[in-house]
């Protein structure tokens, strides 16, 4: 990248790899050519205990090239480290414990947490990358006599859908059938991510 | 592996068919470990012996390299599973024989939660650490933990929650014992992925338990603090 555009890129989205691809869609859609986007491995999501340390790091990296940062990471079951860090660094955060609350807006997600305590969700990148991330992440293609284990108190799935995708809704349906869960589809859009993107 | 390589736990001796059952229960296979069990208590090991020196040194083992990193969620559930399945041998055995009971636990998860994999590994290691353990399930109301402690009377009440949005609700528990003053009748010991040590102060319990071995020996510790100084219990 040249140095020109380099320079022109003052704020920085430090972000869940999970996030990228709507992250860039309203980068693009904002026409937020001063922000930059650095994501993190999603995969850290199955050990939360590494993401505070794993953003720090990335804040530390960044800190000297940017004028901004800001971390589009919800609480995520870091159990309250990553807030520590972000008080620290004087960084926002997204609002909410994670993103299946801010796709669906903070007020609707937590009025209808306790209705949905029966439901697993998938969001698009869930969606996508359902057998790694998912099915194989919890061992399940290789032992499938572990599903009455995970699922066995959930009863539906409920897939978040950020955009109209045929295909990731082929797959969401597809996760149900093999969870067997009841498969339900909420179409939330960007949700607060949008507004926290767009702020920027 | 064809039938002739299949290993014949019967030949091996004691020691020998002990570590093997270590590598069986490593490997999750829960027929294997029932066999092992049925071997060792027909040579006239005590159940109690058979649960200790096979089984939970086993499980051990595997705690050891799941904390490390080596072994993930579904490695842990099957060998939970195969040592499920020498357990259901040993339990009758074990309340026949009369197995020294270390002390006594309340378990659940909290309202609003109905994740029970990390619950039901403590549960199964406490016991067979040599608790008694009172598993009340999921989406458990403060007046189920309320209920259960005063049927059972147990030392130790702990806790469980798998989301940010529940972990909260240990604190309404707590609050709610020290309201009624039972709070320092039970240890209160609390574990799931999104908690820490310092929300479990925060929210008043003894402990944060990052793991089910973690579990087993804070449970400990505390019974024994119990046991040789009892001015100090719920201090």
């Amino acid at each position: 990248m040249a140095a020109a555009e380099v320079a022109q890129e003052t704020v920085l989205i430090i972000a869940c790899g999970a996030l990228a691809r709507e992250i860039l869609a309203l980068k693009r859609a904002n026409r937020l050519d001063h922000v930059a986007l650095q994501c993190l491995p999603a995969e850290l999501h199955n050990r939360p205990e590494r993401i505070a340390g794993a953003v720090e790091r990335a804040i530390v990296r960044a800190r000297p090239h940017y004028e901004r940062i800001s971390v589009a990471y919800g609480e995520c079951g870091t159990g309250g480290a990553l807030d520590r860090v972000l008080r620290e660094e004087k960084i926002e955060r997204l609002e909410g414990p994670h993103c299946y609350a801010f796709y669906s807006g903070l007020d609707n997600f937590t009025g209808a947490a306790q209705g949905d305590i029966d439901a697993f969700f998938l969001t698009d990148f869930l969606a996508r990358h359902f057998d790694k991330l998912v099915y194989t992440a919890l061992g399940l293609d290789r032992h499938p006599e572990l599903r009455d284990q995970y699922f066995r108190h959930y009863s539906r799935l409920v897939y978040l859908a950020q955009s109209e995708d045929r295909d990731l809704l082929a797959k969401a349906r597809g996760a149900a059938r093999r969870l067997r869960l009841k498969f339900e589809m909420r179409r939330t859009g960007y949700g607060e991510l949008q507004k926290f993107v767009a702020a920027l | 592996m064809t039938d002739s390589d299949e290993l014949d736990l019967n030949a091996l001796g004691d020691a020998e068919l002990v570590a093997q059952m270590h590598d069986d229960l490593y490997d999750g296979l829960k027929e294997e470990v029932e066999d092992g069990v049925n071997i060792l208590l027909a040579r006239g090991w005590q159940p109690y012996r058979v649960l200790t020196e096979a089984l939970v040194e086993g499980m051990r083992i595997v705690g050891i390299d799941f904390r490390d990193g080596i072994l993930f969620v579904p490695e842990v559930l099957l060998s939970a599973g195969a040592m499920k399945g020498g357990m259901v041998i040993l339990r009758p055995l074990l309340a026949e024989t009369g197995a020294p009971s270390v002390g006594k636990m309340v378990i659940g998860t909290v309202k609003g939660d109905i994740h029970d994999i990390g619950k039901n590994l403590v549960s199964m290691m406490m016991e067979g650490a040599g608790f008694e353990v009172i598993d009340i399930g999921i989406n458990n109301p403060v007046e189920n933990f309320l209920a259960a402690l005063e049927e059972h009377k147990p030392d130790i009440l702990g806790m469980s929650a798998l989301l940010t949005t529940t972990m909260p609700y240990m604190k309404t528990v707590i609050e709610t014992l020290q309201e009624k003053g039972l709070r320092d009748d039970y240890f209160v010991l609390v574990g799931g992925a999104p908690l820490s040590e310092e929300f479990s102060r925060a929210i008043g319990a003894d402990a944060y338990c990052r793991d089910a071995a973690v579990t087993v020996e804070t449970a400990k510790e505390l019974m024994h603090r119990k046991h040789n100084q009892p001015s100090e219990v719920g201090s």
